[in-house]
């Protein structure tokens, strides 16, 4: 008895020794459940819950139902008009934020504090009031609008519009995604290429856009995302003409206004498809990344 | 080809990394800028390389004009310290990378690259890798790499920022012997930068030493040792003592004592008397001598490290003594320097002014 009792109280006296010592950077498992819960119980709520209630609330009459909302001329067209400002705002968007993040990572010029502020801005600014600049910049009372539309070219309320509002407010992603990963990169690898003869040209093409294609590929799928999903800034420079201006964020807001609740979640989870499709890409490409990363990474 | 530089200054910002500095470096020769951070030896290898322009002054190549010339068209190789390897590409291809940017008409067929790609790897001595990514690559390999990938675009001057800076003691040491010997195997005009003298002295033809942005002295490895023209180089390459003596008479004096070294010639007023630490006879009595107390005594590896406090001021040296010799703290040592230099200190005393009557 008294030999067990002893085995018992040196067995207590290692597992509080056992506590003492646990890994200095973990929690008790108390508080790591605790916290696991809280976190998850939370993107329920927020995240998880609302998608399921989209697709839910389309399907509700039923696959049917929701398969004819979506092939409507109008949604037609809006899913039509939607990939077109993508296709169109992406590319731009790509060239601009690479050619950005080249000079402010790569040479020292005045001004360079300012202009990573000006690549920040249509982050800090609500995509409303971007809206409104071009509304200012194009609209009827202003100088350029009225010379564009002499000359057969209508912005506002047409798609034109649309697409450079979207542009505004997708410009930062790739820019920001590539500015600190070029910093991190130096100059060195550029200074080798032209040193065994490579044109500037030569060095971007071979050196420099390897060693950022993945950082790059990342923020295109974010600035895909936001392209297809902006609402503010669209919204106020579409002028909403059905089947002509409507994106689908627009045609989602249309339908719900009509009491067209089926209608508007279908589509709605169409858009909803088109995130989860770039965030499985994204998911897909940092784990390539990642690993690509490991491997090369600067030694 | 022959590289001279010809007043050179180079600033930033106002700042001025390099004073007009002027150097010949003659054809085929491997030739080391050494010296502390900050000293414009890696400024002066970029300039020649064309990574960076001359605020003013000229740079040539031969008889021809370089220093308005792009790096591009000075043709040179150029080798980084942290090897600047293309990680993406493999062995092979970045050493082929030079030819492959070729313009259509002087550019190699494909196989010849891969040829030259693979001879160039025998050269440095990593034939077989090939195929392998820089990441799969020691760090002793990729500077061979780096290497091998400089020279195969013939150069004309081959140009190497700290090559070995980032590797272990061992793996320099083996490279150091390594490159003296494709020096002398390829006959390149070689410019490296470094901050270990041990390096530059045991590798280089000539040693240019450098300090704030000025040429100290430039030289054989042998006159920069034994021979210093400045109390700069004196106190950068090997180790040194100094002490601050007086000149009179043709005599050289430790406060009130004459220490039995002969300076006729040398002007009347203070200076400072550098010596080897090594360098020394010791004495018995003291009839003309530099005698101490021993404030402190080291046994390191071969010999023994001995600071003696010298003279009312007790200025500390620094002395090495054969292991034998005992050197208890508090006792006495005297010594003599057997090879010795005197800096005058100008302007302090007017060491080379006339003296006022």
């Amino acid at each position: 008895m008294a030999s067990s009792a002893t085995t018992l109280r040196m067995a207590g006296a290692r597992n509080a020794s056992a506590v003492r010592f646990r890994d200095p950077t973990s929690e008790l498992p108390v508080a790591k459940w605790v916290l696991i819960s809280i976190a998850l119980v939370f993107l329920a709520m927020v995240l998880f819950l609302p998608l399921f209630a989209v697709f839910s609330e389309a399907l509700r009459r039923g696959w049917q139902v929701a398969f004819t909302a979506i092939s409507e001329p109008d949604a037609i067209a809006a899913v039509k008009l939607t990939l077109l400002i993508a296709a169109i705002a992406v590319p731009l968007n790509c060239i601009f934020g690479v050619a950005a993040a080249w000079a402010i990572a790569k040479f020292e010029f005045k001004g360079k504090t300012f202009l990573t502020t000006l690549i920040d801005l249509p982050f800090s600014v609500s995509p409303v009031i971007a809206g409104l600049v071009y509304i200012l910049l194009f609209g009827t009372g202003s100088f350029l609008g009225p010379l564009l539309n002499s000359w057969g070219l209508q912005v506002l309320f047409a798609v034109p519009g649309v697409v450079l509002a979207t542009i505004f407010v997708t410009f930062p992603f790739v820019a920001r995604e590539l500015i600190p990963l070029m910093q991190d990169q130096g100059t060195g690898d550029e200074e080798a290429a032209i040193s065994l003869g490579a044109s500037g040209w030569q060095a971007f093409w071979y050196v420099t856009l390897p060693n950022i294609k993945w950082g790059l590929l990342y923020g295109v799928l974010l600035c895909n995302a936001r392209a297809m999903g902006e609402f503010g800034a669209v919204s106020v420079v579409s002028g909403r003409l059905r089947g002509e201006t409507i994106t689908m964020p627009l045609q989602v807001e249309i339908l719900y206004n009509e009491y067209n609740f089926v209608a508007a979640f279908a589509v709605a989870s169409l858009l909803a498809l088109l995130a989860l499709v770039t965030l499985v890409l994204k998911a897909l490409l940092e784990r390539v990344y990642g690993r690509d990363h490991a491997a090369t990474a600067r030694h | 080809m022959d590289v001279r530089i010809d007043n050179v200054r180079k600033e930033f910002d106002r700042f001025a990394a390099l004073n007009d500095v002027s150097l010949d470096i003659r054809s085929g020769e491997l030739i080391a800028l050494l010296g502390p951070s900050g000293s414009g030896k890696t400024t002066l290898l970029r300039l020649i390389a064309g990574l960076d322009f001359p605020t003013s002054g000229a740079i040539y190549f031969g008889d021809e004009e370089a220093s308005r010339k792009t790096v591009q068209e000075r043709n040179i190789g150029f080798v980084f310290q942290h090897y600047a390897l293309f990680r993406h590409m493999t062995v092979a291809e970045n050493i082929g990378f030079g030819l492959k940017v070729r313009p259509s008409a002087t550019r190699p067929p494909r196989s010849e690259i891969r040829r030259r790609a693979s001879e160039l790897l025998d050269l440095v001595q990593l034939s077989g890798l090939e195929g392998r990514y820089p990441s799969q690559l020691s760090g002793g390999q990729r500077q061979r790499v780096a290497l091998a990938r400089a020279l195969a675009i013939e150069p004309r001057v081959l140009l190497l920022d700290e090559p070995f800076g980032a590797l272990d003691a061992q793996v320099r040491r083996e490279l150091r012997r390594w490159l003296r010997e494709i020096h002398d195997s390829t006959g390149h005009t070689t410019v490296f930068v470094t901050h270990d003298q041990e390096e530059a002295l045991e590798l280089a033809d000539r040693v240019v030493v450098m300090s704030q942005g000025g040429i100290e002295q430039v030289g054989t490895p042998d006159q920069i040792y034994d021979d210093p023209t400045s109390p700069f180089v004196y106190g950068f390459i090997g180790d040194s003592s100094e002490l601050p003596v007086k000149v009179e008479n043709g005599q050289v004096w430790l406060e009130d004592r004459a220490i039995g070294l002969d300076a006729s010639g040398v002007s009347d007023g203070e200076a400072l008397l550098y010596f080897r630490p090594h360098d020394i006879e010791l004495l018995d009595g003291c009839g003309g001598c530099v005698a101490g107390t021993v404030a402190a005594s080291r046994r390191v590896a071969g010999m023994r490290r001995v600071e003696l406090e010298v003279g009312g001021s007790r200025h500390r040296v620094e002395l090495e003594l054969p292991t034998e010799q005992a050197a208890a703290e508090k006792s006495r040592i005297a010594f003599r320097p057997k090879r010795w230099k005197l800096f005058p200190i100008a302007g302090r005393s007017g060491a080379h002014l006339p003296r006022a009557a």
